[in-house]
Parts: C-alpha cells; sequence; structure tokens
C-alpha cells in the first residue's frame, strides 16, 4: 500500500502524519493538520496563496507531495504570530488596509517574511519582484508593496 | 492514481534499479513542477515517482577541470545563488532565472525544465548557447549528449526508458567571453515564452569573435541550436553589419507555429530582434573584467 507514514516539524512542533502519495503538502497542511491558514487558490502553482517554507525556502505547498516532508521544517502562516501578538509585517498589514478578502493574504505574509530576512532593506521593485508569485485579485498591489516595506523599516528599528 | 508509489533512494543505482523495475511505468520526480501539474490533471498516470533529490552527487556543483558541473536535482535558486557559477555562465542564469516565481524556483531544477521538453522552456536555449552536456546514466551505462540532442518535440526526449540525466556539464570559460538569454512575453514576469533567444561568444585580443553559439526557444517544436547564426558573428567584431546578419539568420531558422501568443509572423520577427540584443549583452559581458 501506498500510505506513508511521515514524521516533520510544523513552526517547530513535530508532526506526524500519513499520507497517500498523490496528496500534496497543501492538502495535508489543511485536512490533516488541520491547519487551514494556507489557502489554496489555484492548485497549480501560478497564484502563490499556498505558499510555505521548506527547510527555510518558500514553495508552493501546492507542488510539493506530502510524503517529501519526510524529516523537513515547515513553516505556515500559523507559526508567524507570538501568542497574541502579531508579527510586523501582519500588523502592517492592517494598518495599510492590504488586505479585502485575505485569501491571498497568508502566502504574501509568508513570502514577504522570506523575502526580509534575506534582505532587511529591499526597494519596492525588489518586494514586487519577489512577490511576482503571489497573486491577488482584491488589492491592486500597491498597499501590499506599502505594507512590507513599512514592515521591513520598522524591524530595522527605524 | 491512489496505489501510486513513491519512492526516495539514496544512491544513482538504487534509482536506476527502480526505474528498470517498473516497466517504463515510472516517472523520474525532481522539482515536480511540471509533473504534479501533470498528474493532477490526469494527462500522465505513473505507478511509481522516484525522487532523486536525496542522491547527493545530483544535487552539487562544482568546477572540475576548470569547467562548471551542476546535478541534476540543484533548484533554480541554488544555481543562481552560486555567486561564481552565476560570474561565469550569466546567460544561463537569465533562463533559469525566468523559470517561474521565486516560489517555482525553489523547486524546479534544470534537469526536469530539459527533460519535460516543452518548446518554450527558459533555460534550455541558454544551455544550448553555452555548450553543454548532459551526462545521462541508464541500464546500458552512461552517456554524455548535448542538450540541443535532448528535447526531440513537445513532451518527447531522445531519453531510453530507465534513464536519467545526472548532470549538466560545460565547457571551461575562456577569457573574453559572455552569454545571455531574453525572452519576449507580453508582460515582465511569470509567463511562457513566445519566443527566446541565447547567445554566447569569445573574443580574442583584438575584440574579433573567435567562438559563437546562438540558440532559439519556443519558435519550433523544439529549441534550435541556429548555427547560421552563429557564423555571422565569428571572425568579426560583432558590429552593425554582423549583428544584421545574425537577426537574418535567427529569423530564418524559424518553423513557428500561430498560437494565442503570438503569429508566425510575429515570431520571425522578434526572433531576431531579440537575438541581436541578446548577442549585444554577451558582447558586453564578454568585455567585461572577471
Ligand atoms: C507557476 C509555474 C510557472 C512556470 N514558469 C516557467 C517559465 O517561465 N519558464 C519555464 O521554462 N518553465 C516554467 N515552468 C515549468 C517548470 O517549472 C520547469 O519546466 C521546471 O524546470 C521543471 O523542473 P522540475 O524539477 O520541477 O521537473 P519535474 O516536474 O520533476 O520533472 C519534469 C519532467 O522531467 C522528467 N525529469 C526530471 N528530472 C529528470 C532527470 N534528471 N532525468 C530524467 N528525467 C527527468 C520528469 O520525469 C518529468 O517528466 C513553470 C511552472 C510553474 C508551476
Ligand atoms: S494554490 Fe498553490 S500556487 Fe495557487
Ligand atoms: S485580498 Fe483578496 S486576493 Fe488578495
Amino acid at each position: 500500500m501506498a500510505r506513508h507514514h511521515v514524521t516533520a516539524t510544523v513552526n517547530g512542533d513535530a508532526v506526524e502524519f500519513l499520507c497517500e502519495t498523490h496528496q500534496t503538502l497543501l492538502e495535508v497542511l489543511r485536512d490533516e493538520l488541520r491547519l487551514t491558514g494556507t489557502k489554496e487558490g489555484c492548485g497549480t502553482g501560478d497564484c502563490g496563496a499556498c505558499t510555505v517554507t521548506l527547510d527555510g525556502r518558500m514553495v508552493c505547498s501546492c507542488l510539493v507531495l506530502g510524503v517529501e516532508a519526510e524529516g523537513k521544517a515547515i513553516q505556515t502562516i500559523e507559526g508567524m504570530a507570538v501568542g497574541r501578538d502579531l508579527h510586523p509585517l501582519q500588523q502592517k498589514f492592517l494598518e495599510h488596509a492590504a488586505l479585502q478578502c485575505g485569501i491571498c493574504t497568508p502566502g504574501i505574509l509568508v513570502a514577504a517574511r522570506s523575502l526580509l530576512e534575506r534582505n532587511p532593506d529591499p526597494t519596492a521593485s525588489e518586494v514586487r519582484y519577489w512577490l511576482a508569485g503571489n497573486l491577488c485579485r482584491c488589492t491592486g498591489y500597491h498597499k501590499i508593496v506599502e505594507a512590507v516595506l513599512d514592515a521591513a523599516r520598522e524591524l530595522r528599528g527605524n | 492514481m491512489s496505489d501510486m508509489l513513491y519512492e526516495a533512494p539514496g544512491t544513482l543505482r538504487a534509482a536506476l534499479a527502480l526505474l528498470s523495475g517498473a516497466n517504463g511505468k515510472a516517472r523520474v520526480m525532481a522539482g515536480g513542477t511540471d509533473l504534479l501539474i501533470q498528474m493532477r490533471s490526469g494527462r500522465i498516470e505513473p505507478e511509481l515517482l522516484v525522487d532523486i533529490k536525496h542522491i547527493p552527487d545530483l544535487r552539487a556543483i562544482a568546477l572540475k577541470r576548470g569547467g562548471f558541473q551542476f546535478g541534476s536535482a540543484v533548484t533554480c535558486m541554488e544555481l543562481i545563488e552560486h555567486e561564481a557559477f552565476a560570474r561565469a555562465w550569466p546567460g544561463v542564469i537569465d533562463g533559469v532565472k525566468l523559470i517561474g516565481s521565486i516560489q517555482v524556483k525553489g523547486r524546479a531544477t534544470v534537469g526536469g525544465n530539459v527533460c519535460n521538453a516543452s518548446p518554450a522552456a527558459d533555460s534550455v536555449p541558454a544551455l544550448i548557447a553555452a555548450g553543454a552536456l548532459a551526462r545521462i546514466v541508464g541500464p546500458d551505462g552512461k552517456r554524455d549528449v548535448p542538450v540541443e540532442d535532448i528535447p526531440t518535440g513537445p513532451g518527447k526526449t531522445s531519453l531510453a526508458s530507465g534513464e536519467i540525466v545526472v548532470s549538466f556539464i560545460l565547457p571551461k570559460r575562456l577569457p573574453r567571453s559572455g552569454d545571455a538569454y531574453l525572452r519576449f512575453i507580453p508582460r515582465t514576469e511569470m509567463d511562457i515564452a513566445v519566443v527566446g533567444a541565447g547567445v554566447n561568444l569569445t573574443l580574442d585580443r583584438r575584440g574579433f569573435c573567435t567562438l559563437a553559439r546562438v540558440s532559439l526557444g519556443a519558435v519550433a517544436e523544439r529549441a534550435l541550436l541556429v548555427s547560421e547564426a552563429a557564423a555571422a558573428l565569428v571572425g568579426t567584431k560583432v558590429d552593425d553589419a554582423a549583428l544584421r546578419q545574425l537577426a537574418a539568420a535567427a529569423s530564418a531558422a524559424c518553423r513557428p507555429i500561430d498560437d494565442k501568443r503570438g503569429t508566425k509572423e510575429f515570431r520571425f520577427k522578434v526572433a531576431g530582434v531579440l537575438a541581436r540584443r541578446a548577442a549585444e549583452i554577451a558582447l558586453q559581458r564578454a568585455g567585461r573584467k572577471n
């Protein structure tokens, strides 16, 4: 039988799950682990709503098999706030009204955090290129870029 | 589909054994960015996936006898982040950078881009222009094949059943060399090439072109090596007259189709324009001290 027993960490916590070969990491996160913050927009790698990091690299979880998570460290949107304290990116998204329906937001936040970890002081154009794989049908992107730049400023401490 | 098997062997030998034991019903899986979509749409229904990302040799980038080699399971992001490689082959990196979003590049490999055999694959013309060889290992042993001989048509390759591309071998970089790849799409990011053009050239001390390779993507059933276009550059200072001839030869080599992305006529024209622009960038890079 092609049912796999997988152990991994999600947001620092050890997890175990069973999955079939064809199940994607996105399906496992949402349906097996009940972490529904990660969204499905397209299922084909185009929209970025399902963005998570896998051993520190951002990926579309709809294009990763659940079984490939064996031994890996996964970070999702659920790991972003610390208790009740929102991450500065989350706070700035609220302040700048950088979301409307919110479907794209978890993926964009995970992607933006990954950018700021590599580049604490990006230009607006660098933010736009980094987020090119995250589609938003509502906001028109301007407020998203502003919120990311503002969060970057705050994280740099000025 | 629910009983599809998955294996992640740690050695090439084990991967080859799995493939040859599966009677052609197995698929190699690298980044899975093409494979997962094809499985989901029902276009392919493999019985076994052989994930090659756990084979250490296939994940290495190394300088061997003066030339770069990289494993077929190296991701696009790993290649882009390798500074020495990017300095030696900026044109290959131009192509690799265009493969989808950062998320996609975190998983996608050059090996998958070549073996998926899309005529519009962005790393393929760049690799062909670079003169890259693919090292293939299979049940009958090992062979090195120029990249232009791997894709044979949309979704089709010259690989035999059970064969794996294990690495790509680039020639030793000569002084005063430069390469570039450009593609035309109607927007700036995240789209499929209407035309792609890769140019790689080497100059002598006086600035005359001694070696050139030109390749075009998305203008035929597979990426083309266009030797007539390269011949237009060799022996010249890559001046306006040479560039015009290069553009004419590039346009003449196309055998495009009409589709929603562009008409035949448009592709003929754009192939010439892009080949010329790529040659100008390659020339400028060749002149740069490195
Ligand atoms: C949203 C999105 C955008 C994209 N944009 C682009 C783009 O702009 N330009 C572009 O060129 N591509 C693009 N792609 C396509 C895709 O990402 C690339 O073709 C990628 O390089 C495939 O690599 P992979 O490792 O994911 O291949 P996989 O999906 O793992 O494999 C692809 C095929 O090659 C075979 N294969 C893989 N590795 C080997 C090997 N070592 N030996 C033998 N066979 C092998 C597999 O069996 C399969 O048939 C995009 C994809 C997505 C999802
Ligand atoms: S759901 Fe994964 S990219 Fe759209
Ligand atoms: S807020 Fe609705 S898709 Fe971005």
